[in-house]
């Protein structure tokens, strides 16, 4: 295998960590939102830095593969 | 009157995406006919995420139209300014300009001084050139630089704008450009500042918030629209390190002496757990701004991508009938973007909020 194959399976592979990251988060913060409806805005601001956290790590990972591939 | 506002909403959305993929579509369709050789979507993309020195607007026949922009480099000659035309749409290392009795290429948007004496460009195994140095110092006004200071000069003129308005009004109901610009600032200071920051200190760091959250902003929103969206200013790495770096310095400066503790003898631990702790904490510092700088521009890069791939896969299958398809997922792609223009704008802000307050936090407690 070439390694940009190789590059593509390990973004692949970083992507789904970041989507059961985020999905995690999306369902918490459902769930305390259908909870809690009078603080849903607080909930959705951390809900929304938490993603980008959880992101950032995927990310790391895609821009190296980009970087090899 | 709310259902006519998400009406006019929509039909914006719709009216810039549909012109921003019919743009890239055309200009893919260009490249491929310009190439003549076997399409490669890897170095398209490549080429349309990068800086270059010139916007390439669009070919018609063997012609091809593009606003050339100034090249300045300063060699071991002095300085040597030319305009980007000289090299005429070339970015193979080709054309070569000669000026003040240097010999300059532009291989794969990068400006090469070919060593004396050399007329040609020789590419060596490895795809760079061996005859020829880059020059000490590339100061050219690239496509960044220029949407840069045209997002500069648009703010500028907002903003100077709303002040404007509220200087001229006897009451503090905001009007005209400052209706507009008003919820936002409010957003960023109550929504941002505030509680990230704390109601004490956030004061001093709104003019810093405001500036990232607007300048981010309008540059994302300039990566999208047709013809300039090929300056992607917020997806390049050195503008978002710049940004990041001045996050990283008001919150080094900023820190007071509870932040440094925290970092090197942190309280509430035992003492083999502090010693553990302090290099960790000490990585920590840096890795913050690293992660603020990847963030922005791997969305921003990897919208772009994404783009260009949907539209790469009409030439990839050779077949109209894939165009519809791609067209539709492209226009998909791109309101998704729109709406990460401004998450991206906001979660920069929120964090360089998040990590300044972290550096200004007052301990009453123990």
């Amino acid at each position: 295998m070439t390694i940009t194959g190789i590059a593509a399976i390990g973004a692949g592979i970083a992507v789904i960590g970041a989507g059961m990251g985020i999905g995690r988060i999306g369902g918490a913060a459902m769930e305390a939102m259908a909870r809690q409806p009078e603080i849903q805005g607080k909930i959705q601001t951390s809900a929304l830095i938490l993603a980008a956290f959880v992101e950032a790590v995927a990310l790391f990972g895609v821009v190296v593969a980009l970087l090899q591939g | 009157m709310k259902l006519s506002a998400i009406k006019t909403l929509f039909l914006g959305i719709f009216l810039i995406a549909s012109f921003t993929s019919f743009s890239q579509e055309e200009e893919t369709l260009q490249e491929e006919l310009q190439e003549k050789h076997d399409f490669d979507p890897k170095a398209l993309i490549m080429h349309h995420v990068k800086d270059a020195y010139g916007f390439h607007i669009i070919d018609i026949g063997e012609k091809q139209y593009s606003i050339s922009l100034p090249i300045i480099l300063w060699t071991d000659n002095g300085l040597v300014t030319f305009m980007s035309s000289a090299f005429d749409h070339d970015y193979y290392g080709n054309v070569v300009v000669e000026k003040d009795g240097m010999r300059f290429v532009n291989y794969k948007e990068k400006i090469y001084q070919l060593n004396a004496g050399e007329t040609a460009l020789v590419k060596g195994e490895d795809g760079y050139p061996t005859n020829a140095s880059k020059p000490i110092l590339d100061i050219s006004i690239t496509k960044n630089v220029f949407m840069m200071w045209v997002s500069m000069l648009v703010l500028f003129l907002i903003f100077i704008g709303a002040a404007r308005k509220y200087k001229k009004s006897e009451s503090f109901v905001p009007k005209g450009i400052a209706s507009f610009v008003e919820p936002l600032v409010l957003f960023v200071r109550d929504d941002i500042a505030r509680p990230m920051i704390g109601e004490k200190k956030y004061a001093r760091y709104m003019p810093y918030l405001l500036t990232v959250f607007f300048f981010i902003w309008l540059n994302n929103v300039f990566g999208l629209i047709p013809i300039i969206n090929a300056a992607n200013l917020t997806g390049n790495i050195a503008f978002t390190m710049t940004m990041a770096v001045f996050t990283f310095i008001i919150t080094t400066f900023s820190g007071n002496k509870h932040y440094w503790k925290h970092i090197f003898w942190m309280p509430g631990v035992p003492v083999p757990m502090k010693i553990f702790l302090a290099p960790i904490e000490l990585v920590g510092i840096f890795t913050k701004p690293i992660s603020l700088m990847i963030r922005l521009f791997a969305n921003i890069t990897a919208g772009h991508i994404i783009v260009l791939s949907l539209m790469s896969l009409i030439f990839i299958f050779k077949s109209l009938a894939v165009a519809p398809i791609s067209v539709a997922f492209s226009l998909f792609i791109i309101v998704i973007e729109i709406v990460v223009t401004a998450i991206q704008a906001y979660i920069f802000t929120i964090l360089s909020a998040l990590y300044i307050g972290m550096a200004v936090e007052e301990h009453e407690h123990h």
